[in-house]
């Protein structure tokens, strides 16, 4: 064999091969069977498409290892079709097509059939055979195929589609070596056909007679011919498939990205002559290509695939849905798995949350025993501890969240609380889909939009990500507590059974959730105008949850989100805690800092001189707090909350809480000089607050201010890390704006009507 | 006698005429399996009467009432 370089050809130092199937498939566990965890998650350039992509684990067996090269694995979103009708479909042609800046020409690909519905799946291996790129099928969830009276002969589906086939359960790592070497071989003969004279085909391409485009209709072939003809005069490089694409998808969809903003009106225009010509001809576009792959399909499959008619008993997942999709025990099952999931968010989290905390606070002491009182010690103990810290708590929440979604979309689930919940969504302008990203962001926004992942529809999926952050999440409760057991009366009724503060509780609670009804009516009336979206969904059998690939989409996400939102909140935290430290004389602070530790060692004899100091602290604190920039800038917006009810002091707390809204007790806490680090039950806190006075000498807390504050916060966009996440998840930092904006303005105006409502009823 | 696929009632099975029209949703049912010819039983709706789920091509499938519209069928 010739070594590459001799021939003169370089190789690239990397092969690359892409994934692609159909949605349900068991894509996902082939993939990490393929390449185990180390996955890479990102965008594609411009889109909101995942990129992810894997290193192929070569097994130790091989006695060829695809002559030392490196194969990179990418896996393509499920689809259904190459057509380019959704962002995910159109990314998929550009990938295989090598047109996608960032990723390399795959060299083959891997397409993913489902071996029960094989029928249906080989729709989209009929399109990706197109490309002329070398094609291996696994043909996947083989272990299922005699319960279910399918009888398939590989050797006779290789033959008659001209491509290799390797049975696989990936689920169970079945046949994943066998596939893995498959691939080695395909490359390797791709390698050697490279550099051999030899015209013939590579391994693993079927020839363009055998193509179901063949069967198209003549006057569309010939039509195509002149097509390429003339792109190539043009010299737009485009396969001839995406130019059948041009000529037979909807325009308004994603077929046009291929084309460059200055070449798309000559292209347009050519495409239309085109058409206007075939129609001229008799033959209306869309639907012949389906008519023809069908046909390609049933052709290629007689003799191949059999199946017993189906037995009139149901299978057991038929009997699981019957019980789960009916009208009224399916409801009630789905709400209760809800308020499952919702509890263990809040109340399993709960102790990896604390635990992270008494990690941080211990951190922090050990931290201060280092490091003498000044900036540094403040900047990493105030600033980036308690700021990355405040990230870092919620991820036993992204945990717990993404396992649920995990279990459920592995074992089916998913698509049923979809179909469930659809007709109730869609009347506010989204889908079933949306359901569950909005419940969760009741826990907390951050994996409630990540969550939207799961819709494809890209207007359905923005409004959701817009109205995912007035859901009332978690860090909202401890404001909610701390301003109910201060300012609202322990009133009770029916013998305790109802209280005025738990009635406050859940109306602050909902409020979040009931004004995003209109929000989203609005937004999908005006901001994201159309047609509404289609739901045809597959509804795919249950199975048992692979524990590996639940625990892998956990692991990503989880990842994903230390490492970009950690970043970012980090600088933000850094940000923060500069404007509230500088400028201002932190030496009377600090050396008051050092006394105290010094007494601290032996709190028993100097308790008295302790109380004293510490008091004096909080006051320095508090008279630094406001110099500071924070400070100032709380001053300057107080006629801007004075309508609000609030005075600077709160400002400077809703100004300082706006990275992080549960922040505003500890900077309240600050502020009112009882020092940092109180937590929202302190009646300390509650006492302070309630004996503020404005100059005049009246109260500056009323039952209408606390209750002005409460609807702020419900209804505020005051978490950079959820802003960060709709940047990350949206690419675009337009709609982190938007929705910073939208809220604000809303919280502002709903806490100008309470306070009004309020403060007229009660002098 | 022909009609649309969303009169069909739990349980009953028909015979794909046609899927009328031919924008992307038509291109759409069409290469998720409803043929002409192809069988189609209906199993049930959703709480709110709407989607509804059917079972075409040896899989099932969920469509809201303005895409079984679209679908022309002969009862059997």
């Amino acid at each position: 064999m010739d070594s590459p370089l001799q021939s003169g050809n370089i190789p690239p130092s990397t092969w690359t091969i892409a994934l692609i199937g159909n949605p349900n498939t068991g894509k996902s566990s082939l993939f990490n069977a393929l390449c185990g965890s180390n996955a890479r998650v990102g965008n594609y350039a411009g889109v909101t498409v995942e990129h992810k992509t894997g290193r192929l684990q070569i097994p130790a067996t091989a006695n060829r290892s695809a002559l030392g090269r490196i194969v990179e694995v990418v896996d393509l979103p499920g689809t259904y079709s190459l057509a380019a009708r959704s962002a995910d479909e159109a990314v998929s042609v550009e990938v295989l097509a090598g047109e996608m800046p960032g990723v390399a020409k795959p060299n083959a690909i891997v397409v993913i059939l489902d071996s029960v519905h094989l029928e249906r799946n080989l729709y989209l291996l009929s399109q990706v055979l197109e490309l002329g790129l070398p094609t291996i099928i696994a043909l996947n969830m083989w272990d299922r195929i005699v319960a279910e009276g399918v009888r398939i002969s590989p050797d006779k589906l290789s033959e008659s589609l001209g491509v290799p086939v390797v049975c696989t359960s990936a689920a169970k790592r079945v046949g994943i070596d066998a596939l893995k070497l498959q691939i080695l071989e395909v490359l390797d003969s791709l390698h050697s056909s490279n550099n051999s004279t030899s015209k013939a085909l590579p391994l693993a391409c079927p020839s363009t007679e055998s193509l179901a485009s063949a069967s198209f209709p003549e006057p569309f072939r010939t039509q195509v011919d002149q097509l390429v003809d003339w792109f190539a005069s043009q010299k737009i490089e485009l396969h001839r498939f995406q130019i059948e694409r041009l000529l037979i998808d909807d325009p308004k969809g994603h077929s046009f990205r291929v084309v460059s903003k200055s070449q798309a009106p000559v292209v347009e225009a050519k495409i239309n002559e085109a058409r206007e010509a075939l129609k001229a001809q008799g033959l209306g576009i869309p639907l012949f290509e389906t008519r023809a792959r069908y046909a390609w399909i049933k052709q290629k499959t007689l003799g191949v695939v059999e199946r017993e008619p189906k037995s009139l008993q149901t299978s057991t997942s038929d009997k699981i849905d019957r019980w789960l999709t009916h009208r009224w025990i399916g409801l009630l099952f789905f709400l209760a798995l809800m308020f499952l999931i919702f509890q263990s968010i809040t109340l399993v989290a709960n102790w990896p949350m604390e635990g992270i905390e008494a990690a941080q606070g211990i951190l922090g002491t050990w931290i201060e025993s280092w490091i003498a009182p000044g900036p540094l010690r403040s900047l990493v103990v105030e600033g980036i501890l308690a700021g990355v810290g405040g990230v870092v708590v919620f991820l036993p929440q992204i945990a717990i969240l993404f396992l649920f979604i995990g279990i459920l979309e592995d074992c089916g689930y998913m698509s049923r609380a979809a179909f469930m919940m659809d007709k109730f969504m869609a009347s506010l302008g989204m889908s079933g889909k949306s359901f569950l990203p909005l419940m969760s962001s009741f826990a907390c926004a951050i994996p409630g939009i990540m969550a939207t992942r799961t819709i494809e529809n890209r207007k359905d999926r923005m409004v959701t990500i817009l109205i995912a952050p007035l859901m009332s999440c978690s860090a909202r409760w401890p404001v909610y507590v701390l301003m109910v057991s201060a300012f609202v009366p322990a009133t009770t009724w029916l013998n305790g059974w109802i209280s005025l503060r738990g009635t406050v509780l859940f109306a602050m609670m909902s409020l979040g959730a009931v004004v995003a009804i209109p929000v989203a009516w609005i937004l999908k009336r005006f901001v994201f105008p159309g047609e509404p979206s289609t739901f045809v969904m597959e509804l795919s059998s249950y199975k048992w949850p692979s524990w590996r690939v639940v625990f892998a989409r956990v692991w990503e996400r989880v990842q994903a989100f230390v490492l970009r939102a950690g970043t970012l909140i980090f600088v933000t935290s850094v940000l923060v805690w500069a404007a509230a430290y500088f400028p201002g004389n932190h030496q009377t602070a600090d050396s008051l800092t050092e006394k105290l530790e010094t007494l601290q060692q032996d709190p028993e004899t100097n308790s008295t001189e302790i109380d004293s100091l510490t008091s004096q602290i909080n006051l320095e604190k508090s008279r630094l707090i406001s110099e500071s920039y924070l400070g100032r800038a709380g001053q300057a917006i107080e006629p801007i909350v004075r309508p609000l009810g609030w005075d600077g002091k709160i400002g400077i707390a809703v100004l300082a809480s706006f990275p992080a809204r549960e922040v505003i007790v500890a900077t309240l806490g600050t502020i009112y000089a009882l020092g940092s680090g109180v937590d929202e039950s302190n009646e300390g806190l509650a006492d302070q607050l309630r004996a503020a006075t404005w100059s005049d000498g009246t109260q500056v807390f009323s039952l209408a201010t606390a209750c002005s504050i409460m609807v702020f916060f419900a209804l505020c966009a005051q978490c950079a890390s959820t802003l960060m996440t709709i940047r990350r998840e949206t690419n675009s930092w337009r709609w982190p704006v938007f929705s910073f904006v939208y809220m604000t303005t809303l919280a502002y105006i709903g806490a100008w009507i309470t306070f009004r409502i309020l403060s007229a009823g009660s002098p | 006698m022909p009609c649309s696929l969303d009169e069909l009632l739990e349980g009953q099975k028909a015979v794909i005429i046609e899927v009328i029209g031919a924008d992307s949703l038509s291109a759409r049912l069409l290469e998720m399996g409803l043929l002409p010819g192809e069988t189609i039983e209906m199993i049930g709706s959703a709480p709110m009467g709407d989607p509804t789920e059917y079972m075409v091509f040896n899989y099932r499938i969920s469509l809201r009432k303005p895409e079984a519209k679209r679908v022309l069928i002969e009862r059997t």
